[in-house]
């Protein structure tokens, strides 16, 4: 059979999401906030809840996701975004609403807004991309920096004497009893997608059921940052990020 | 025996060339243009090898850029 007989319709098994328009993402060749975009705008559409979605943008690399997801979008100050998702579910009940922060967004400036939305159990869904660094603003060293990670502001590494340790945020909220589900997850891999994709639709069905607030960390690259190849970058995730932020469920009580 | 068949057709102007999908392809489908360029500049992934593509999506899964259709037909 040749490409052209089996490229027909009918035998189409992967394309790009329907809700992920043709603006050109302005992410570097190989970033983790595309893939997770993509899962997204795949949940979103499966769901149906097209109409009913409100995502939350942070300040970060992700402040455009707005341009490329067609939905309804509120664009936050840096790290309020869970502040602002509390104000747009409670007088929106029914719609599902949620926010995508990186972790400077969600881990440094916004450390606030994050622990006292979980802590109030607000029925919104939380995409956490965790690459360790200020991915936007030239690759600073961000709370969630690895102890040794060479960034900008760590020429010779994060010393935990002077900068304190990796910050592991999601296991501080699933203490809280606000929250419902907490994971982490990676894209890194044709499996590992599948399984980030699959916690992105539990954390979006929890905002519609008013279960609490889920957080679904995604493990993740920043390659610009990191000053690494795309593929290399993802062979040092899985090194060095995987033994400090080990992927798994964290938290999954929706039985409430 | 079935045997599985599939093709990708790879949106070239939407490639950024991360080397991704070449990674993730267990069948060595694919390849960076090692000269070409589209129009950002960018050397994008073509099929070097179409004949060897199982359809399994695993390129497509991994492109951060949603540049990759897969097809899969089972030859009876
Ligand atoms: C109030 C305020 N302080 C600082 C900045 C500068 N700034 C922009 S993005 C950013 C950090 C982004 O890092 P992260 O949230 O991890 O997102 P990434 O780019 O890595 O995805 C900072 C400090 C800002 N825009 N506004
Ligand atoms: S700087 Fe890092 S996080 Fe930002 S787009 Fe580039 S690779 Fe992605
Ligand atoms: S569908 Fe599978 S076999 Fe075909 S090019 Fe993609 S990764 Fe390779
Ligand atoms: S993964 Fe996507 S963007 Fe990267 S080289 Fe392959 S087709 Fe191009
Ligand atoms: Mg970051």
């Amino acid at each position: 059979m040749k490409p052209e007989d089996i490229k027909r319709s009918e035998n189409k098994v992967y394309c790009k999401p329907e809700l992920l328009n043709d603006t050109p993402m302005h992410y570097c060749p190989g970033c983790s906030h595309g893939v997770v975009h993509k899962l997204v705008s795949e949940v979103i559409k499966e769901m149906g809840a097209e109409h009913i979605a409100i995502g939350v943008a942070p300040v970060g690399c992700a402040v455009f996701a707005y341009s490329y997801i067609d939905i309804d979008w509120i664009e936050a100050a840096h790290g309020r975004a869970p502040a602002v998702a509390t104000g747009a579910k409670r007088l929106n009940p029914s719609r599902l609403v949620f926010t995508y922060q990186g972790d400077g967004d969600l881990a440094a400036i916004g450390t606030a807004e994050t622990i006292h939305a979980a802590n109030r159990g607000e029925n919104i869904a939380i995409i956490f991309i965790n690459n360790a660094i200020y991915g936007m603003t030239g690759g600073q060293m961000a709370p969630t920096t690895l102890e040794g990670q060479v960034t900008a502001t760590t020429p010779y590494g994060r010393r935990v004497d002077l900068n304190g340790y990796p910050l592991k945020i999601s296991n501080l909220l699933a203490q809280l009893p606000g929250t419902c589900y907490v994971t982490r997850q990676a894209v890194h891999t044709p499996a590992s997608v599948r399984k980030a994709k699959a916690a992105i639709r539990k954390a979006f069905e929890n905002s519609l059921a008013g279960h609490g607030t889920s957080v679904v960390e995604i493990v993740s690259t920043c390659n610009s940052g990191w000053k690494m190849s795309p593929a290399k970058s993802n062979e040092w995730m899985v090194e060095h990020m995987f033994p400090e932020y080990p992927l798994g469920d964290l938290k999954n009580d929706t039985e409430r | 025996m079935a045997k599985v068949i599939g093709a990708v057709e790879i949106n070239h102007e939407r490639c950024k060339g991360c080397d991704l999908c070449v990674v993730a392809c267990p069948t060595d489908v694919l390849s960076l243009q090692p000269k070409e360029v589209n129009n950002r500049g960018y050397h994008y992934a073509y099929t070097a090898n179409p004949e060897k593509c199982i359809g399994c999506a695993s390129c497509a899964l991994v492109c951060p850029d949603a540049c990759i259709e897969v097809y899969r037909v089972v030859e009876k």
